[in-house]
Formats: C-alpha cells, sequence, structure tokens
C-alpha cells in the first residue's frame, strides 16, 4: 500500500517535471479555462504569481481601465469601506476570483461568473421594500438579458431608461457617425506610383504599388520605407521588413491597435505569445481559415487597406457559426450593400463592424474605431449605447438583445421576447407624478 | 451671449490642496503606527491628536471643499453665470447643468453629493486608513442608508441637536475598532431641499430650509 503511494506520487512528479522542462504546461492545467481566457491559458504568469496565487493585480492590469469605463456599479471601494465588513463576509467582492474562478467549468456561467446566480440575494434581499416593482421577483432572474449586471449598467440605468422610455422602434434618422478617412496632407499632394521608395533590390509587384498608392497611406505620404524600414535611411535592403506587425502598424495607429490587442483577436500577442489562429478557437470557424495568424492584416487587406473588406468579408472568411451565417441574408446587411451602392446616405449600412467594431468619440470629438471586438460583446446590453441606440429605440433594443434566436437570426425579424424593465421605469414615474401632486 | 467657462483648475487645485492636509492631518494624527512610536503619555503630556479633534479637523476640510465647490463652481457658472452651452445632438443651445447622469451626458458638472463620495471613493483606494460618506435617514441613493448602529445613533442625535454637536462613537467592524465621528449635514440653501423634495427616489418631500438632512460619518481606526 505505502509503496504504491510512493511509486504513485514518484511518477507523477517526474511527469510534472518532464512537462516543465519541455515546456508542456498544459500538463498543469487543472481544469477546462473559460471562454475569456483560454486563448492564453498556458501563458500561467500572466495570472498566477510564484507563491501568491492570482492576485488582484493580475486582473487589474488588463480589465482595470475597461471597469472605469464602464462606471462599474460595485467598484472596489464599495467593499474596502469598513461600513459595508459584514457583506465581505457574505461575498467578498473586494477581490475578481471571488466571484470569477478560473478552471472550474462546472461552476462557471456567463462571463466565467462562479457564483450561484441568485448571489444578489446577500445583499440586496429587501430590494421589494425600496422598489415596488420587485417585491417577489426570483433573485436568480436580476441578471437577466436586459435587467441588471453586476458592473455595467449603463445602459440598464434607470434614468437612462427614463430618458428613453417612449422611443419608436427606429429613429428618424437611423444612422453613424462619419469617420474621417484619411488626414491628407495639406499643400502636398498624394504620392504616385513613381513616388514609392522601396530599396531596388527588394523586388515589388506591381498591383502591390497599386494598391498601395490607392491607399489612404498615399494619401497621407507613407511611403514604404515607413513601414518596412520603419523610417531607417531607405536604401538598406538588409534591414527591410518583409512582414511589418502590429507594433510597426501602432507606431501610427496606437489606439487601434491597443484595442485589438485587448480583444480575442490579439490577446495572445500581447501575451507575447504565436498568435491566434482559427484553428485554436471555440467558436465556429471555416476549415480553410484554421492556419491563418491574426494580425492587423488578417483583416486589413495588406497594402489595399479596404475598409469595406476589413467590415464584413474579413469576418465572414474565418467565423462561421449562426450569427455570421445568417448576416449575409438580414436586413443589416441589405442597407450595407445599398449604402455601398449610393443608395441610402452614408452610415445607413450595417455591417459586421458596425456593431462589433463600434466607432466611439475619442477625446476632442474625433470618431475612432474601437478594435477590441470584444469590449462591447458580453453582456450583451453593452451595445446599446455604443452602437444599438444609433438607429433604435431604447425598448427595442433591449428586447432585440434578449431574444436568443433573434441574434442567432441575426436580427432578421422582430423580438418575440419583453424585457419589463421600461414599464417599470414608466410606472415608477407615473406614481411619483401622483404622489408629488399637489 | 455664450461665456466660456473659466478657469476650473484653481477651485480643484485648491481642493486637491485641502485633501492633501486632511491626508497628512491622519498621518501625524493617531494611526496605530504613529501612537505606538510617540512617546508614553506618562513622559508626554500630549501623545498625539485624539482622534475625535483629528475627526473634526477632516470634516472641516470636506465641508470646505464642498462649500467651494457648490458655491464657486456649480452655483456661480449654472445660477450667477447662466452659462450656456451647445448639445452636440441637436445642435442647440441649453443651459449648463450639474446632473446625477454627469459620466454618460455631455457637458454636465458632477452634483456635490456626487463630487463628494468620489472622493471618498478615492480616499477608500488610498487606503491611508481614514474613510468617509454623506448618509441620510432619507436616503436618495439607499446605499446611504444608515448601516451600523452607531450611524443610526449619531444621525439621530445631531438631528435632534439641530447640529450644534457632533456625535462619536466607538464600533468594531470587520473585527477592528473605530472612532466613528457624525457631523450634521444641514440644508443650508433651498437648492438642496428643492431638489431633494423633488427627486422621484427621495422618501421624504417636506424637507425645509435648516433641516439636518442627514450627517457626514468619519470613520478612524484606532
Ligand atoms: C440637483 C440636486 C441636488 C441638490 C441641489 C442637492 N442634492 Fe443632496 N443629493 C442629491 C443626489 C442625487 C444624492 C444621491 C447621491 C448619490 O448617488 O450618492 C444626494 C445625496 C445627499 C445626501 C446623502 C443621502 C442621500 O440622499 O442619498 C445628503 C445628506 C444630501 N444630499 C444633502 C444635501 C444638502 C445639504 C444639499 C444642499 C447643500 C444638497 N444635498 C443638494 C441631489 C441633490
Amino acid at each position: 500500500m505505502f509503496l504504491a503511494a510512493v511509486i504513485m506520487s514518484t511518477t507523477l512528479a517526474g511527469y510534472l517535471a518532464w512537462a516543465w522542462q519541455r515546456d508542456e504546461r498544459s500538463a498543469f492545467l487543472p481544469g477546462t479555462t473559460t471562454h475569456g481566457h483560454y486563448q492564453i491559458e498556458l501563458a500561467c504568469d500572466a495570472c498566477h504569481s510564484p507563491f501568491e496565487g492570482v492576485t488582484q493585480e493580475a486582473c487589474e492590469s488588463c480589465h482595470a481601465e475597461e471597469l472605469e469605463l464602464a462606471d462599474d456599479s460595485h467598484p472596489r471601494s464599495k467593499f474596502t469601506d469598513p461600513r459595508n465588513a459584514d457583506r465581505i463576509e457574505r461575498v467578498d467582492a473586494r477581490a475578481c476570483v471571488t466571484c470569477h474562478v478560473e478552471h472550474r467549468p462546472a461552476l462557471a456561467g456567463l462571463m466565467g461568473v462562479t457564483q450561484p446566480s441568485d448571489y444578489c440575494f446577500h445583499c440586496h434581499s429587501d430590494i421589494g421594500d425600496e422598489r415596488p416593482t420587485h417585491a417577489g421577483l426570483p433573485f436568480d432572474g436580476c441578471q437577466a438579458v436586459g435587467c441588471h449586471n453586476f458592473h455595467d449598467n449603463r445602459a440598464l440605468h434607470e434614468d437612462f431608461l427614463e430618458k428613453h422610455v417612449d422611443e419608436p422602434w427606429l429613429r428618424r434618422e437611423p444612422r453613424l457617425a462619419l469617420l474621417r478617412t484619411s488626414r491628407p496632407v495639406p499643400d502636398r499632394d498624394p504620392l504616385q506610383v513613381a513616388d514609392h521608395d522601396a530599396p531596388s533590390g527588394i523586388r515589388v509587384a506591381e498591383a502591390t504599388i497599386d494598391d498601395w498608392q490607392r491607399s489612404a497611406h498615399a494619401d497621407a505620404r507613407v511611403n514604404c520605407s515607413d513601414c518596412h524600414l520603419a523610417g531607417e535611411s531607405a536604401d538598406d535592403e538588409e534591414d527591410w521588413n518583409p512582414a511589418p506587425d502590429h507594433e510597426v502598424c501602432a507606431s501610427c495607429h496606437e489606439r487601434p491597435v491597443k484595442g485589438f490587442l485587448a480583444g480575442h483577436h490579439g490577446m495572445r500577442l500581447a501575451q507575447g505569445m504565436e498568435p491566434m489562429r482559427p484553428g485554436d478557437a471555440r467558436l465556429p470557424m471555416r476549415p480553410e481559415a484554421g492556419d491563418r495568424a491574426l494580425d492587423c492584416g488578417s483583416c486589413h487587406t495588406v497594402h489595399a487597406y479596404d475598409r469595406e473588406v476589413a467590415a464584413v468579408d474579413a469576418c465572414l472568411g474565418c467565423h462561421d457559426d449562426d450569427h455570421s451565417r445568417a448576416y449575409t441574408a438580414s436586413s443589416h446587411a441589405q442597407l450595407f450593400r445599398s449604402e455601398l451602392l449610393g443608395e441610402v446616405p452614408e452610415g445607413t449600412g450595417v455591417s459586421c463592424a458596425t456593431c462589433h467594431m463600434p466607432r466611439e468619440k475619442a477625446p476632442r470629438g474625433v470618431f475612432t474605431v474601437q478594435h477590441n471586438q470584444n469590449d462591447n460583446l458580453r453582456p450583451n446590453e453593452k451595445m446599446i449605447r455604443s452602437v444599438c441606440q444609433n438607429c433604435h429605440g431604447i425598448g427595442f433594443a433591449i428586447d432585440a438583445l434578449a431574444d436568443s434566436e433573434l441574434v442567432g437570426r441575426n436580427f432578421d425579424g422582430l423580438p418575440s421576447v419583453h424585457v419589463e424593465s421600461i414599464d417599470m421605469v414608466r410606472r415608477k414615474i407615473a406614481a411619483a407624478n401622483v404622489s408629488r401632486a399637489p | 451671449m455664450k461665456t466660456t467657462i473659466p478657469n476650473l483648475s484653481y477651485v480643484f487645485g485648491r481642493t486637491l490642496a485641502l485633501s492633501a492636509v486632511a491626508a497628512t492631518l491622519t498621518a501625524f494624527g493617531c494611526t496605530k503606527d504613529s501612537q505606538a512610536k510617540a512617546a508614553s503619555p506618562a513622559t508626554d503630556p500630549q501623545p498625539g491628536l485624539p482622534p475625535e479633534r483629528v475627526a473634526d479637523m477632516l470634516h472641516s476640510v470636506m465641508e470646505a471643499d464642498r462649500t467651494v465647490y457648490t458655491r464657486n463652481v456649480v452655483n456661480r457658472l449654472v445660477k450667477e453665470q447662466q452659462v450656456q452651452i451647445v448639445n452636440p445632438d441637436t445642435k442647440e443651445q441649453e443651459a449648463f447643468k450639474a446632473s446625477e447622469q454627469w459620466k454618460t451626458e455631455h457637458g454636465k458638472l458632477p452634483l456635490p453629493a456626487q463630487m463628494f463620495r468620489m472622493g471618498a471613493e478615492r480616499v477608500t483606494d488610498a487606503k491611508v486608513g481614514f474613510t468617509y460618506a454623506l448618509l441620510s435617514k432619507w436616503p436618495i441613493n439607499k446605499q446611504n442608508n444608515p448601516k451600523t448602529d452607531v450611524e443610526t445613533k449619531g444621525l439621530e442625535a445631531v438631528a435632534a441637536n439641530g447640529g450644534d454637536k457632533p456625535f462619536y462613537g466607538k464600533e468594531e467592524l470587520g473585527g477592528k475598532k473605530y472612532l466613528t465621528a457624525v457631523y450634521a449635514d444641514v440644508a443650508v440653501a433651498s437648492a438642496c431641499i428643492d431638489c431633494h423634495n423633488d427627486h422621484k427616489d427621495s422618501p421624504k418631500h417636506d424637507f425645509e430650509l435648516d433641516d439636518v438632512m442627514g450627517g457626514v460619518v468619519i470613520r478612524i481606526p484606532l
């Protein structure tokens, strides 16, 4: 018996040591990693510190900024305040890992939450007294789509709903803000084919030069050497970089690259790992795309940098789930085709990028494209403010997002579910008006 | 017609300076460390400030900051100068205002109570030791309801004495001992009662001028 135990533990220790030596880190994975982290599950030290486990700082190094921007409804400071000491005895919300335990697939629900779904009860059990509309509601339904989120409630907050309570399903001018595509250099003409400055020893296809010349890069007088030699002397063939990576792009396009690295397309690169490939994805992908390494050029056709391709074709070249496959036949896609044909005003069409890479107002009022396609994806109400409300009334948008079948059909049709939250707000306003009347 | 917004950095700079004073006071006041280092009372008749005095000093800073923000920022721009701004969606002029939804709306100032709470959250995050909050028995934001016995007693005491003097109590929370001081928050202007009486989330609609509307609660670890 004792001997068997010794043999077993020695064998296990031997195997783990061998695995560590060979960098076979997957041997150490204690259980399936969540959808949010599986891509970087072999970069153990992205989350784990030696002898300290998973520190709060590790979570915050990637997630603090988005929580701040989301106006987090339950910031850490709420729970480090001693007056809430009794609350943290029930759920210690000072640490992310209290509710998001990794490698526990049996417990993990949406957003990798490993708490039982009625956890709001611990602090809000008396909500029915404060809000008669909520009396008797089950606590496992608080976080149903369209009601509440633990962190981001910007599109669900009562005051926000109140402002949008009586909107029609479609706005009068359903349109997006326009982007400023390229910055023309004042008083200087775009570069021409003859201006290209690739060193003479580097062979460049004519089509490549044509693509570049028609691109915004040539308009802005960005030449071959600016990317391939990163501004070094343009004669130096030795230093020629045949395939500039995202870091080269970032030297001008800092915000988009930052977004790209934060999302599922670039998060491996952000950890210094090999790039993500569709073949490694958990979502359904087209088999022929399996081996493509994801970098800026995967979506932005290199040299041509065609934004129309990047908005739809690039996505559908890899993604092969119901929602993606239903896009082409949807009314959103119809609008996008009409926009490209010039039949409807610019900004009317709805491409994949319209919703998943929304245009956001950057400081000083300029619009930039959010290149982290996961930023507004889950919970999906995050899409309401940045996307849906450009064209739709809030009540309609909440219902549509709550209808998972409709999401699967890529919003072709009308919502068949109705979320009551906006009705509750309506009832509350009516009641307040009555009680305040003289 | 269009008044430009004056340089606010002066006011905010002052606010920050005051907060720094507050932090320094606690550091020198009565944290565990400084008490441990201080000479024993037998040899030194003044072993540092009693926590009640430190709380009073902190409160005076908070009160001053809140008044400066309310008078010199909100009131000045919104009421006195009636600054107009252009709404980026409708392109029409509208009055510059403080709004509860300042974070998500264009061109809005935070309400004084929110300014106060944001400051309190930053102080909690900075882990300097003390924490504070603006609470009330009739809160708009239900998080501002008293929770502990001392908070409840303190709010009742300052409401009963009309804000003449603060209330001090000791309590143990999460295994640690605290001095908890409560200072009356009085309806000093009609704006206080107008906004609270009219607010849809307010449980009380008959506040009058000079009523004690709630209290500032300051907690200092012992
Ligand atoms: C424009 C509206 C408005 C004005 C003016 C206003 N308040 Fe408030 N007050 C609020 C709101 C909203 C909150 C809740 C803030 C939060 O989310 O914590 C609040 C919070 C408070 C609280 C904490 C308890 C609670 O109700 O949540 C007190 C006490 C308070 N205010 C007192 C005052 C006093 C005293 C004045 C005048 C000096 C004043 N308020 C002016 C809107 C206002």
